[in-house]
């Protein structure tokens, strides 16, 4: 597959392309910059689409593919839009051996979507991640900034349920 | 900007109100040499408040809504018009995150657990309106029949000595006055007006302090190689981009503490020529960033960054920057070239970052763990530091205890604590009556140390020896339901993910290892698999570019050396001794427990288990998924995986 | 400068401080096997091929980039050294696409040269899952299959470091790293400007030009087709390598041999271009000179550098010399001037070039590149193809007698042949500009100021009272330093040329491939160039606008140089791009 574009099609507005302005102008001289920028950029428009990409590349005169391969390279980076609910489940080793793998597994195939997939309707979106230092509620899920803790399987439907 | 004698003047202040907190934890010296200090003075603290409560602001605690409890707890302090006589302070963690959200309330220093913003009138009514603790909400642990324990005298506390965390849980992180209040930027202010950046070095060469975040490369040395090197620009990082799974030391000392990484790096700055700190943050740690933004920018206020601080002509300021996501980027030489705006990748040493660091200028990296101690060194004498600790692993040591232990949570203890010391007293012992089988420290590069070397002091070399290593702290303990090749698995999963693609015994050959364990954990491996397995470990040890694949085989390694039947049992008998590997397992109805009540059958996602009422039933082991739901709804225990 | 002391395998060995293990190792005539590493251009350390032993140190260390010291003790050919680099290769052939007899590199592919020579007798050793791509052949001038990548990061830090362009870089992370551009989009897509460089340094088949030469081989077996060869000036110092012949051997005569025995009509020289080009573009830059054009004028030989300078200047390309380039002059008077003369339809004549370049393959491609109603250029193909093609239609080319080019766009001077070699179109222009300006015979023909291999060479000459400044400047990130000098307006040149791949057209990107190690120890821009430049101390004429060919074709063709027809056929116009795409 030749062209990695994003099935979502852009919707950046005028507000958000301002704003990623800014920040360019504020960092584009200090060193090392393109790291800021990128999670700036992330944090306006919630992931990194090549049109973003493009103006950051276009303002700094870095080449795109520099971008690219940065954006990349950092699992916190996204090319894709993350759902209205971004799910996150702690695969790391606290969790792991309570069972966070089970309920990871468990969402799915309830979502029918893979880690790192949004839902169709962009309701939903999973991701596994590392630690998030709640290890004491281990297993712990995230849905956006909503933790719950010492999950069993059962309690996936109920916690779907909240935001469906 | 501040001078020496107005920082003395607001410590003056602050002394009492942090005092007061840090009297009460005697006999644990929470708050170390800020405590002795005080002390000396032979007094009762002054505070303005008759009563003291700490809500932990860590992220555990935060996370299991600590947030809410304390708006509550002000919100009830209001209405029962305390507010003049009772304060309420947002610390950073205590340690004890499985039992958040956490409170203490002082003089009485009673520990509440697990709180619930319902039970916070009655708290603020029975506790502070009254003088009554309320027992039945407090820690069990500190509840005996005719007293209560403060927590420092539980189990879990007794035996940790805090250096590094000594702050945390005692003040406020985002008020740079009670930093102050425990002598912070006293150090400072000793090494640039009484101190030459020889002799601070020589400090830390005295003091054996070792960096806490692998390694354990002595962090004077790595200071005085920086020193010797002329430059125009030099920088000091910090690296807080704690990427081992379970591990969360360093996040809780920028939560609790942030000012005392920010002032160690200023001495670090002075000590070998430096004027710009870098510190490097996982974005993960978005209370962490803020904290340190908060300090960051008080510290400027009070003239503790910026140009020419105390007056004696020393520039020093930091930047934060943030992690995006790889684990590999706690390897120094990637960490400054993520900082560089590149990918993330590792670069080959020499030249050693000393000489050829940050932009190509001499850079000293150092951990916050490691920063966490230079103050108390600073302001206690190297020799205080040195006579903890073991003969070449100094000071104290924080664990992040996890797994399959009572007590989880963080830990703080002199090097040469054994593991048992660890596990069975301060961590209560593995729960459910299982056995102890296995403690893994040191993370994806770390390795599993069997219980035959329990009673192992716990140091560098000592780790290293018996084939695992530091690492950042990590300590899972496993019991007899782990299975130690799905554990090397599942780490070796973590390096294939992490691995950064640049050199090609990391890139591919964790992969080829991974597939492998995966091979072996399907009971399709062979002897021959297992050779090849050891080979490549080998192989990826001693060529990889980078200490991120010189050590992803060490989980490998290590339980091929100490759990080697278990790799034979899934290789030859086809068998996962611990039950964990789902293709080496069948669940069966032991039909004398088995009372037909049908609640598997109901549960079961694929129809594997037929049979009629009341009698006993049977899994068609063909269409079993090996989910496990019907050994949960099973309320007989007639269901077992043979 | 200090000699540090070291032993290497128990031998004593002296080299310079500052080296490393491995160009101590090369001093004492050993060799480290070497993949990634290219000297001062990819420095990285990452495909473990290099490693070595040093007495103390904890792991195997990498010998490109470790630095000796006093008293080091390496060993670097101990049993588990060979051992490990047999394991490295078998782990990186785990993930290659081993379909050797069909690769364009089998037979001059280093990392089979290395399995060879490390005795890799399994290449299924450690087999497991492998990465597949899609082939790019979106870019008009090459190919990239991922399927046969090592990942040694050649071409990238050639195109990021060297170029300046930037266009291919490392994308995603651990095992599914893969060389590509930006959001996997094709080259043809990017602001790539073919040069070719990223060819030229790869290792492995993954990197290759289109091959046009079947194409040519059925155009000649036509008896409709009237198929024409012009060669660029820089293959006749490189061709030989791909026969066994040393670098630095000029083959002119046997190529000329070859060509005709393949069966061209005719065998002309790109010198002829050359030639023309430097009459049109000398008069041109007097004319902007004395008429308060555009200045500083900036070449335009180098399809490369055009591009470069349409995606990254496109505010500058009004400093181009709108001169097509000599093969494209070449092509255009043949197809008008020769098929007149010749009487032959121009339709039916093929017109095929051999460049030491990738980026013609684009040039021939652009608009207002066809003089006669048709492209001025069908075909073209790179050295390393037309040694293919000599090879394929059982040429002995050793056995070949040197031969001369046809008459009449065979005739060239000494200024056309060191066309090739950075600094030489400077020097061929000023041959032909100072003698217009100042309506004075040279004196001296050398302008040695602009000669050698340095990325960027400034002078000044005192022409008929008045200062002219030059600059040269070759491969791209030098041509950018240089450029925005100008834009800053710290430089006042009046002319300045630029050569897209470093050391001009006999460093091209369809130049005979140079193994890693063979590179990393050869200044093989400067041996192919010293070729060019005895070549033009041979030539009896040494100025372009004393080439007989060429006031002939003016006499009989063009008019005067810079005249209406002229404009029409031998100039071209330039298109603004944006660095991204």
């Amino acid at each position: 597959m030749l062209h990695r574009k994003s099935n979502v099609p852009f919707s950046g507005t005028k507000e958000q392309e301002q704003a990623l302005l800014k920040v360019i102008q504020e960092l584009k001289d200090e060193k090392g910059a393109l790291m800021p920028i990128l999670q700036k950029a992330q944090d306006i428009y919630g992931y990194l689409p090549e049109e973003v990409q493009k103006i950051i590349s276009d303002e700094t005169g870095i080449p795109m593919e520099k971008i690219y391969g940065v954006a990349t390279f950092y699992s916190q980076f996204s090319l894709s839009p993350k759902g209205k609910y971004r799910i996150s489940v702690c695969l790391g080793t606290a969790c792991y051996v309570k069972g966070s793998g089970d309920i990871y597994d468990k969402l799915m195939e309830k979502l029918g979507i893979s880690g790192g997939e949004c839902t169709p309707d962009g309701k939903f979106s999973l991701d596994a991640c590392r630690c998030v230092g709640a290890c004491g509620l281990a297993p712990v899920m995230m849905v956006n900034d909503d933790v719950y803790g010492r999950l069993t399987v059962d309690d996936i439907d109920d916690i779907l349920a909240k935001y469906e | 900007m501040k001078s020496l004698d107005e920082l003395k003047v607001i410590r003056e202040k602050m002394r009492g109100e942090v005092g007061y907190r840090v009297e009460h934890k005697t006999p644990v010296d929470i708050a170390g040499a800020a405590a002795s200090y005080l002390a000396a003075n032979g007094e009762k603290w002054d505070t303005s408040y008759r009563a003291h409560v700490l809500v932990c602001g860590g992220t555990g605690c935060t996370s299991s809504g600590s947030k809410r409890i304390a708006e509550k707890l002000e919100e009830e302090i209001e209405k029962q018009g305390l507010k003049d006589e009772v304060c309420v302070i947002r610390t950073g963690c205590f340690g004890l995150c499985a039992l958040g959200p956490i409170m203490i309330v002082y003089p009485e220093g009673s520990f509440y657990s697990m709180m619930k913003e319902e039970n916070i009138p009655r708290i603020v009514e029975e506790h502070l309106v009254k003088g009554n603790v309320v027992k039945d909400l407090l820690y069990e642990e500190t509840v005996h029949e005719d007293e209560i324990l403060p927590l420092q005298e539980t189990n879990f506390y007794k035996k940790q000595h805090r250096v590094a965390l000594r702050n945390c849980g005692v003040i406020n992180p985002e008020n740079i006055e009670e930093y102050i209040g425990t002598r912070g930027y006293e150090a400072l202010g000793k090494v640039l007006t009484e101190m030459t950046p020889e002799q601070v070095i020589q400090t830390m060469l005295d003091s054996g302090l070792r960096g806490r975040g692998g390694a354990g490369f002595p962090t004077g040395l790595k200071w005085k190689f920086a020193a010797a090197n002329d430059a125009d620009q030099k920088y000091v990082c910090c690296n807080a981009d704690e990427g081992d799974p379970g591990a969360f030391m360093d996040r809780s000392v920028l939560e609790g503490d942030p000012h005392v990484v920010l002032e160690a790096m200023a001495i670090a700055g002075y000590a070998i020529g430096a004027s710009q700190g870098y510190i490097y943050v996982r974005a993960e740690y978005p209370i962490a960033v803020e904290r340190l933004n908060i300090a960051i920018g008080q510290a400027r206020e009070y003239g503790l960054l910026g140009k020419d601080i105390f007056g004696t002509g020393f520039d020093f300021d930091i930047e934060l920057r943030l992690g995006a996501g790889a684990f590999v980027c706690g390897e120094e030489t990637a960490l400054m070239t993520s900082i560089e705006g590149n990918r993330g990748e590792p670069r080959p040493r020499p030249p050693f970052p000393a000489l050829k660091g940050l932009f190509a200028k001499p850079t000293i990296l150092n951990n916050v763990e490691t920063y966490a101690n230079i103050p108390q060194i600073i302001l206690n004498g190297p020799e205080w530091f040195a006579s903890m600790g073991t003969e070449k692993s100094k000071g104290t040591k924080v664990f992040a205890l996890g797994g399959k232990v009572k007590n989880i949570g963080l830990v703080e203890i002199p090097m040469g604590t054994t593991l048992r010391e660890i596990v069975e007293e301060i961590g209560g012992g593995i729960p459910n009556g299982k056995k102890f089988k296995a403690a893994q420290t040191g993370g994806p590069s770390g390795g599993c140390i069997p219980a035959e070397h329990f009673d192992v002091p716990i140091d560098y070399d000592n780790l290293m020896a018996i084939g695992s290593m530091m690492g950042s702290g990590g300590l899972i303990v496993m019991d007899e339901d782990t299975c130690m090749v799905d554990i090397a698995k599942f780490f070796l999963e973590f390096t294939v993910d992490e691995s950064c693609g640049k050199c090609t015994p990391c890139r591919v050959g964790t992969r080829r290892m991974l597939e492998i364990l995966d091979k072996i954990t399907k009971g399709q491996g062979t002897m021959e698999d297992l050779d090849r397995l050891e080979e490549l470990a080998e192989h990826l040890s001693s060529n990889s570019l980078c200490a991120l694949g010189q050590t992803a085989p060490n989980p490998v390694l290590s339980t091929l050396r100490y759990f080697k039947d278990e790799y034979i049992a899934h290789i030859v008998d086809k068998k996962c001794p611990a039950g964990v590997c789902k293709e080496l397992f069948t669940y069966k109805i032991n039909p004398d427990k088995c009372k037909g009540c049908t609640a598997c059958a109901r549960v079961c996602p694929n129809s594997a288990i037929s049979g009629t009422v009341k009698n006993p039933h049977s899994i068609d082991s063909d269409k079993c998924v090996k989910c496990g739901a019907c050994v949960e709804k099973c309320r007989f225990g007639a269901i077992y995986k043979d | 400068m200090e000699n540090i002391n070291i032993k290497i395998n128990g031998l004593d060995v002296s080299a310079p401080a500052g080296s490393t293990i491995l160009e101590a190792a090369h001093l004492a005539g050993i060799k480290i096997p070497t993949l990634c590493y290219l000297k001062d251009i990819n420095e990285i350390g990452a495909c473990r091929m290099c490693v070595v032993e040093v007495k103390g140190a904890r792991n195997l260390v990498a010998a490109c980039m470790y630095p000796i010291n006093e008293g080091m003790e390496v060993f670097t050919n101990t049993p588990k050294l060979i051992k490990s680099r047999k394991r490295t290769l078998q782990l990186m052939l785990s993930n290659h696409e081993k379909k050797c007899l069909e690769c364009v590199r089998s037979g001059n592919c280093e990392f089979q040269e290395l399995c060879k020579e490390y005795g890799v007798d399994d290449v299924n050793y450690f087999e497991g899952s492998e990465n597949h791509y899609e082939l790019d052949t979106s870019a008009a001038h090459m190919v990239r299959d991922n399927n046969k990548c090592i990942l040694c990061r050649r071409c990238v830090a050639v195109c990021d470091k060297v170029q300046g362009v930037g266009v291919i870089g490392a994308n995603n992370r651990g095992f599914d790293t893969a060389v590509g551009s930006a959001f996997e989009m094709g080259l043809g897509q990017t602001s790539c400007v073919s040069c070719g460089q990223c060819i030229a340094v790869c290792p492995v088949g993954a990197l290759y030009e289109k091959d046009y030469t079947d194409e040519i081989i059925d155009a000649i077996a036509d008896p409709d087709k009237y198929v024409v060869v012009q060669t660029a000036p820089a293959v006749r110092a490189a061709l030989g390598e791909e026969f066994g012949y040393p670098m630095g051997t000029d083959v002119e005569g046997k190529m000329a041999a070859a060509l005709r025995r393949l069966g061209f009509d005719k065998v002309f020289d790109t010198d002829w271009g050359a030639d023309l080009t430097i009459v049109e573009e000398a008069h041109e830059l007097v004319d902007r000179i004395q008429n308060g054009g555009v200045l500083p004028m900036i070449t335009s030989c180098s399809p490369g550098w055009i591009k470069y300078c349409e995606h990254y200047f496109p505010d500058m390309t009004e400093h181009l010399s709108s001169c097509k380039s000599p093969q494209q002059m070449f092509g255009a008077m043949l197809k008008t001037y020769f098929a007149e003369k010749e009487g032959i339809d121009p339709k039916k004549i093929v017109s095929v070039s051999v460049m030491p370049c990738t980026a013609k393959k684009f040039e021939i491609g652009r608009d207002n590149e066809n003089a006669a109603g048709v492209p001025d250029v069908d075909i073209t193909i790179t050295t390393r193809e037309l040694a293919r093609l000599i090879k394929r239609c059982g040429i002995e080319f050793t056995a070949l007698p040197d031969e001369g080019f046809d008459d009449p766009m065979g005739e060239s001077t000494g200024a056309g042949v060191i066309f090739g070699a950075t600094g030489g179109v400077m020097e061929a222009a000023l041959r032909t500009a100072v003698e217009t300006l100042t309506g004075e015979e040279l004196p001296k023909l050398d302008f040695t100021e602009v000669r050698g291999t340095e990325g960027i060479k400034e002078a000044t000459y005192k022409v008929g009272g008045m200062d002219v400044k030059v600059a040269v400047a070759s491969g791209l990130r030098n041509a950018k330093t240089l450029l925005e000098k100008v834009k800053a307006g710290e430089a006042d040149y009046q002319f300045i040329e630029i050569m897209g791949c470093p050391g001009g057209c006999v460093n091209g990107g369809g130049q005979p491939q140079v193994s890693g190690h063979v590179r990393n120890f050869t200044d093989v821009r400067g041996i192919r160039a010293s070729v060019l430049y005895k070549n033009d101390a041979a030539k009896a004429i040494r100025k372009s606008h004393e080439n007989p060919a060429i006031k002939k074709l003016y006499e009989e063709y063009l008019g005067e140089p810079g005249s209406h027809k002229a404009h029409e056929t031998l100039h071209t116009t330039y298109v603004k791009r944006t660095i991204n795409g």
